[in-house]
């Protein structure tokens, strides 16, 4: 069975790709995705905001109170260095590209431009094959408007595609006015994939301590039916490779990932919940129902699901929205809406 | 040879050639000897090696006395081995120097020299401490300046070497171990040079060995002690030639030479200074400018002091003399003189009596202290001696510095004497700390000595409280060597950093004439001027200033500093002095800050860089009008209603101008009225919390973690709120005993700091929005007068009476007991002074109070002024510091007192029971003083027992009257932090807790030495950084708990108030009604620790909730109930330590520079507490 696909102009063994999860701290875990069949790893986050605020908070304690009182002028001995910057980042992209022999994919989740393009360059330095820019931004700001917002990511795609050489991913938020134009003008910027979607940890309450606590759900199949259609609807209408995540779990989510138009999909819940072997086992029933089905190639299937490739265009619109909510008002179990 | 060029400090010098020159150092925190320790720490840490190759042994010791016997030990058996120290560290080293000299052992100790305590402490500098070991046969060499540092450092270690007598190498204490100065750093190669290798191979061959074996350290007998102890006159004798000889060797190589005795001056002087120390430089510009003027004035430097050489000194005298005038940092009162001047009188009249002398006539000899506790000494006052001498009967024993008005020892300076050549540039910067001006001061004279040819220096003055400090840089820079070793009294550039400091301080009265005046202000250059005070304006005007104003603040906040406007204000001097060309400066600043903050992370090089392109845009001239305009008057220093004393005394020293108090002014015996920091309002809080009495449940969590007790509540009758002021809120008391009476909770505006941990701590979210409590931060500003009103009314409303129905035993009710611990200069958000105040609130008003030296004396002593107050009957902690090491002894003695005369009196009644009355007699001798009402009585009938003998009597009834007091329950509490309890005092602690008697000793736990910043102790826990464990500390903190509990009949208690507010009452509670020893250990959170302020009370419930810090209670009283005494009052560990300590610094700092030994340590230390918890557990199972 030929499970190959390409990626961003990569070339790789099949469509199951290791999501950014904080798995790949672990340089075990890196080997263990290769050893189970990854196709390539997306590493955790490099989280901008992260690093800037670390750095801003270890400035403030080391420098909180000194210089102020004459029998103590500092409180804290001086460390030779600080590991605050991206440099463990940087040097564990370094050690998965010596350690395997797949793709290794940096993430970077930033919120400057400045910063962008200063850690995309080193990620790039350190080896990695390929850069997924995370764009997590809430747009919060009510005087922010639509406009700003898509100036924004795309000013980003722009900048990055500009300063490094290696292709580029887009993860971005399902949360657009008009998403597919913005994945049309993502691609227009430059980005050489498109990455369906980011999923945003939504606060929770905590009714006893009246406190907004954060919450971290993992997620499950029945998330995949949002970028399933999104890839259904864009593949075939950008000049992008689509990538899923969010939602793949089973060897039949696979298949739907690659029926939509997806070059690859992405997993981290299912790894995270059950193990990295999964992904063994997810591409071994992949095969055998491939095999069943008489398919020769993941290619072969490729898009074969798509709003361009379907009877039904409309299936992906409004008219499917009518008819599920039609079926389950004949349907008294609910038990076609899950 | 080439050498680097440096600024660096004299305790950074010292600690340069010690480090390089040794192979063990012991080590122990003092000030401001402290650094110097700790430079040579983090060396060895960071692998740094001595001129042989290898990384020096650093150990830190349990005190001075301890470490002074290392360094014994460790000479003994042939190591090159040193500390450092000052002020009572050194003294706790006399009794092995003694040894280390008698035994003809090669050493340097090096000193910032630092006052020893009297009638108070001082952290600051004179020759008090070093003149205290004058007697041990340890040479002395003293250095005047920080180059000075380096070179006799060095000169030192290879003399010794040479002669076999351990030197003590001083240099003053803050002026020079402080000062920054741009001098020329010895290279390896120098020092490998000046050294002698077989000198060295010596000194190991002296050691002792079991592979030669010989004894030294003998008990000798009448027979021979005598001729042994002369029988090393020949080294005495040949050390000063020694000494000679390695300074003419240190010439020959760095071509700066140096003598025994160094004079300067007029060849043909007729009168003459000798000094040492750093004021020598001061005598010397002095005596520069005036022999340029004609004057036969000179100055002759001691340098080497011990073994004084009469025939160096003659030899160096000019042999035109005819006055000579010593001058010492010292004083020893009842002796004839000072040191110095004994000496020099001794040696002028046995060189006349033994013919040797080259004088032509001999000399008149006067004899003057100065600068004592690093008082200033200036160019005026050295003139003022100059003068004196040349004065027909010039004053002997005279004083310089100050006025005595009392027994008239003092010169008259004239202050406007000014030597300071014009092309020095000048410049003085008011900060706070919290602005972060020193740091950028320190910046700005880096990269002007080390990337310009100017010279420079810097010095630094702090003022005495840890929040809200006031900070004054004194920056010089010229084309020469800087002598002038005083705080710049003649500025040609003040920078005011701080706005409101125009109204508290002078900050103009050093500006010159045509000085350049930068100030930090709100108000842009059109109208700034209209918000002046009139005495600054007229300042402007008459000295011609040009005047420059930034809103820095606003430039910090746009650019991500906060309230750091350090760079900021860098950037506008070097852009307004033109120090350098403005682009270079720019370029220079920049490159300074990638140097001092680049290891903690681009973003904040890059904020900073932020803020220094924004300045330039936001700085403006202001056109100064020709005529003062401002009706704004400076405002009083304290209030109108303040006592004498405050009014004469305390607020001159508040304005900054104690040092024009004559001696007449201030206590002959260091006794000082309590309670003054209620005088001194110093508005340091932006925000403060403000009450919402609609939503406060009245439970006192914010009264008690209030660090500087500035939240107050009563409760009272309606009819005492009359008059009260229009603003001033109250509300129904929720108590079901008082439920007729008001509440009211009031902040004192303009003492608070602003910490918040009172908004942290209310467990109260208000219903339509969960964010805010029932008090809650708010500007202070527009609340200062109203609320200065509000509580003014409220001191006036009545006390709770300890007599009510009311229980003290929770802390709902405490929060109505007046604290008598207010107020302190402790730092926003302290985690000792809560403890402080409940034990002030619960026995203050029986109190007799030990406290160790450290944080708790600083704040807790320190003047201005002081926070230990009295009730309204005048009744309060009756408090004293004796010294670091002595605290359990101390506290004891008062405990000795109380029982002593406390026995005594009771005989007394019962002596005198027919003279009293035999009813009052039985009465007071059966008092049951258990509870406060109980207390109260007995205080009634010893008012009567002293109203019934105030008539005289006899002998017996006079002393029963004297002591009648004691007749009521007193309360001896012996206070201190770690350091003392764990490392220094616990000698004495645990004798003290052996000894069964009834004291209290409280622990504040910060886990390291606080006051001195931050140094490791015993109590330091596994894993966290701290100074002297760079490394993070590898072993587990002492359970001093567990060691006290051993003795049986000690209570013992482990509390954290953020943990459990009711648990730490009831300790202490139960602590002193206990009648035998008992210790509480007190969780401390502190700022060493690194750690968000705001949320100290949540890290100390994480510190429990995680096993760290169990909270139990030992009562051995317990045991007759047969009970178990031990009880454990906290969960099972229940929160991951990690989650815990990974919101510190001291624990995060490890993981993000060494995060493999972080990872190791923090297993370990989870190890540990698992296995403490499970111990603990066991323990309290027992059945007795």
């Amino acid at each position: 069975m030929d499970l190959t696909t390409t990626y961003m102009g990569m070339t790789l063994k099949n469509p199951v790709v290791a999501s950014a999860s904080p798995l790949s701290e672990s340089l075990d875990n890196i080997r263990k995705m290769e050893d189970a069949g990854a196709a390539a790893v997306v590493m955790y986050s490099l989280f901008e905001e992260q690093i800037t605020l670390e750095s801003n908070l270890l400035d403030h304690y080391l420098s909180y109170g000194t210089e102020s009182f004459a029998e103590a002028l500092t409180y804290f001995p001086n460390m030779a260095t600080y590991k605050v910057g991206p440099e463990e980042y940087l040097n564990q992209i370094r050690r998965a590209k010596a350690a395997v022999g797949i793709p290794i994919i940096g993430s970077l989740n930033g919120v400057s431009t400045g910063g962008w393009i200063r850690y995309a360059r080193k990620i790039e330095e350190a080896g990695a094959d390929a850069l997924e820019l995370n764009i997590y931004y809430i747009p919060s700001d009510v005087k922010t408007t639509s406009v700003e917002v898509e100036e924004m990511h795309l000013e980003v795609v722009r900048d990055i595609k500009a300063s490094i050489s290696i292709p580029v991913a887009v993860k971005l938020s399902p949360f657009f006015s008009a998403t597919a134009n913005m994945a049309y003008r993502l691609a227009g910027a430059g980005a050489n994939a498109l990455v369906l979607f980011n999923r945003f940890y939504q606060p929770d309450f905590d009714l006893e301590k009246l406190e907004v606590v954060p919450f971290l759900v993992l997620s499950n199949s029945s998330e995949l039916r949002l970028p399933l259609r999104w890839a259904a609807i864009l593949y075939g209408r950008v000049q992008a490779d689509l990538a899923i995540t969010s939602g793949v779990h089973t060897y039949e989510d696979v298949l739907k990932c690659m029926m939509a138009g997806a070059k690859v999909l992405m997993m981290a819940s299912e790894l995270l919940r059950n193990g990295i072997h999964r992904i063994d086992q997810i591409l071994e029933d992949m095969t055998w129902w491939m095999e069943e089905h008489e398919y020769e190639s993941v290619t072969q299937m490729q898009g074969s699901m798509s709003q361009k490739h379907v009877a039904e265009p409309a299936a992906f619109e409004r008219a499917n929205y009518m008819k599920i909510l039609q079926s389950w008002r004949s349907d008294p179990t609910g038990q076609l809406i899950k | 040879m080439s050498r680097s060029q440096v600024m660096i400090d004299g305790n950074e010098a010292a600690a340069y050639i010690a480090h390089k020159t040794n192979e063990v150092i012991a080590i122990y925190p003092i000030t401001p000897s402290s650094p110097m320790g700790e430079f040579a720490d983090e060396w060895s840490a960071h692998g740094g090696k001595n001129i042989w190759g290898t990384v020096p042994l650093v150990i830190e010791m349990q005190s001075e006395g301890g470490a002074a016997g290392a360094v014994h030990g460790a000479l003994q058996t042939g190591s090159l081995t040193t500390t450092f120290t000052a002020s009572q560290g050194l003294l706790l080293m006399i009794p092995n120097m003694y040894k280390i000299a008698g035994e003809l052992t090669s050493t340097v100790f090096h000193i910032a020299a630092r006052t020893v305590a009297t009638h108070a402490l001082s952290i600051y500098g004179d020759h008090s401490d070093v003149m205290a070991a004058r007697t041990t046969g340890w040479a002395m060499l003293f250095s005047n300046s920080v180059q000075e540092v380096m070179d006799f450092a060095l000169i030192a270690q290879a003399s010794t070497l040479a002669a076999r007598v351990p030197f003590l190498h001083a240099f003053d204490g803050f002026r020079t171990s402080h000062e920054v100065m741009k001098i020329e750093k010895l290279s390896d190669a120098d020092i490998q040079a000046m050294i002698d290798e077989e000198l060295v191979r010596a000194h190991r061959q002296r050691a002792l060995s079991p592979d030669r074996p010989f004894i030294r350290g003998t008990a000798q007998n009448p027979d021979v002690f005598f001729q042994g102890r002369e029988a090393a006159n020949s080294y005495y004798l040949a050390a000063p030639e020694i000494v000679q000889k390695t300074m003419d060797k240190c010439a020959g190589l760095v071509g700066r030479q140096y003598h025994l005795f160094d004079y300067v001056g007029a060849p043909d002087a007729e009168r003459v200074i000798v000094m040492m120390g750093s004021g020598s430089e001061v005598a010397e510009e002095t005596v520069d400018y005036l022999a340029k003027r004609g004057e036969k004035v000179g100055v002759l430097k001691v340098r080497l002091y011990r073994p004084f050489s009469i025939g160096h000194f003659l030899a160096a005298l000019p042999k035109t003399v005819k006055v000579i005038a010593t001058l010492d940092r010292t004083k020893e009162p009842g002796a004839v003189g000072e040191p110095l001047y004994q000496d020099v009188v001794t040696t002028i009249g046995e060189g006349f009596a033994n013919g040797t002398t080259p004088l032509a006539v001999f000399p008149k000899i006067i004899g003057g202290r100065y600068g004592l506790s690093s008082k200033e000494f200036t160019p005026s006052m050295a003139k003022a001696v100059f003068d004196e001498m040349a004065k027909p009967q010039p004053k002997n024993h005279f004083t310089v510095g100050i006025v005595d008005d009392v027994t008239h020892t003092s010169l008259d300076c004239n202050p406007d004497f000014d030597t300071e050549a014009n092309d020095v540039v000048r410049a003085v910067f008011d900060g706070l700390g919290a602005d972060g001006t020193v740091g950028a001061n320190k910046n700005s004279i880096k990269i002007i000595g080390e990337e310009t040819p100017n010279y420079a220096q810097g010095f630094f003055f702090y003022d005495s409280k840890k929040s809200g400090t006031v900070t004054i840089s004194h920056l010089r820079f010229g084309p020469r060597s800087i002598r002038s070793t005083y705080q710049i009294q003649q500025a040609n550039f003040v920078g005011v950093h701080q706005f409101g400091f125009l109204e508290r301080y002078d900050v103009l009265g050093a500006a010159q004439k045509g000085a350049t005046f930068l100030l930090n202000s709100p108000y842009g250059p059109a109208e700034v001027w209209d918000h002046l005070p009139r005495p600054v304006q007229e300042q402007i005007i008459a000295k011609k200033l040009k005047f420059y104003v930034i809103d820095a603040y606003t430039v910090a906040r746009n650019t991500g500093m906060g309230v750091r406007i350090n760079t900021i204000m860098q950037t506008c001097f070097f852009a307004i002095s033109g120090i350098l060309p403005r682009d270079e400066a720019i370029a220079q600043i920049k490159y300074a800050i990638r140097k001092t903050y680049g290891k903690r992370g681009e973003a904040v090089v890059q904020k900073n860089f932020a803020a220094v392109d924004e300045t330039l845009a936001h700085l403006h001239e202001v056109k100064v009008p020709s005529q003062a305009t401002s009706t704004i008057g400076l405002p009083l220093v304290v209030p109108a209603e303040a006592p004498e004393f405050v009014q004469n005394v305390t607020a001159k020293i508040i304005a900054g101008k104690g040092d024009l108090l004559p001696v007449s002014a201030l206590p002959v015996d260091g006794t000082y009225p309590s309670g003054t920091t209620q005088w001194e309002k110093r508005n340091i809080a932006q925000e403060i919390p403000v009450w919402d009495p609609n939503i406060c449940i009245q439970c006192g969590k914010c009264v008690l973690v209030c660090p500087h007790a500035v939240i107050r509540a009563k409760v009272y009758d309606e009819g005492a709120s009359a008059g009260a002021p229009a603003t001033f809120k109250s509300t129904a008391a929720r108590w079901k005993e008082l439920s007729s009476l008001k509440y009211a909770l009031q902040v004192a505006a303009e003492d608070c700091t602003g910490c918040a941990l009172c908004v942290e701590v209310c467990p109260v979210k208000d219903k339509t929005q969960v964010g805010r409590k029932a008090i809650n931060m708010a500007p202070q500003l527009p609340l200062r007068e109203q609320e200065r009103v509000n509580w003014n009314f409220f001191l006036g409303l009545p006390e709770v009476s300890r007599t009510d129905s009311l229980k003290f035993n929770n802390v709902k009710n405490i929060q109505l007991l007046r604290p008598l611990f207010e107020f302190s200069g402790a730092c926003a958000g302290c985690g000792e002074t809560p403890y402080l105040k409940l034990l002030s609130q619960l026995f203050g008003e029986r109190a007799l109070i030990a406290n160790a030296t450290g944080c708790t004396s600083i704040y807790g002593g320190n003047l201005p002024t002081t926070p230990w107050a009295f009730n309204q009957d005048g009744r309060g902690p009756a408090w004293s510091n004796s010294l670091f090491e002595d605290n359990a002894e101390f506290g004891l003695g008062m405990r000795l007192t109380v029982d002593k005369q406390g026995q005594y009196a009771r005989e007394l009644v019962r002596r005198l029971r027919d003279t009293i009355g035999a009813e009052l007699a039985d009465a007071l001798l059966a008092a049951n003083q258990s509870d406060e009402a109980g207390i109260i009585a007995q205080r009634q009938r010893v008012a009567e027992l002293r109203a019934r003998l105030a008539n005289g009597g006899d002998p017996a009834a006079r002393d029963l009257w004297a002591l009648a007091e004691m007749l009521v329950n007193k309360s001896v509490w012996i206070v201190g932090g770690d350091g003392w309890a764990y490392d220094i005092g616990y000698g004495g602690l645990d004798h003290v807790l052996a000894s069964g008697r009834n004291v209290n000793v409280l622990v504040l736990d910060t886990e390291v030495y606080s006051n001195t910043g931050g140094q490791s102790s015993k109590a330091t826990p596994l894993g966290a950084v701290a100074k002297f464990a760079a490394g993070g500390k590898p072993t587990a903190k002492k359970d001093l708990g567990m060691m006290a509990m051993n003795y049986g009949n000690v209570y013992v208690a482990a509390v954290a108030m953020g943990a459990s507010d009711a648990h730490t009452v009831r300790a202490f509670l139960e602590a002193e009604a206990y009648d035998g020893p008992s210790l509480l250990i007190a969780y401390s959170h502190c700022i060493n620790h690194g750690i968000d302020m705001t949320k100290g009370m949540q890290q100390q419930r994480l510190a429990v909730e995680s096993g760290y810090w169990p909270l139990y209670r030992y009562n051995p009283a317990l045991r007759a109930e047969g009970k178990n005494p031990l009880q454990l009052d906290s969960k099972a560990p229940a929160v991951p330590l990690r989650d815990y300590a990974y919101n510190e610094t001291r624990y995060r700092m490890l993981e993000q520079s060494d995060p493999e030994t972080a990872a190791r340590l923090l297993a370990e230390a989870q190890e540990a507490v698992n296995a403490r918890w499970h111990k603990y557990e066991q323990l309290a199972k027992i059945e007795s």
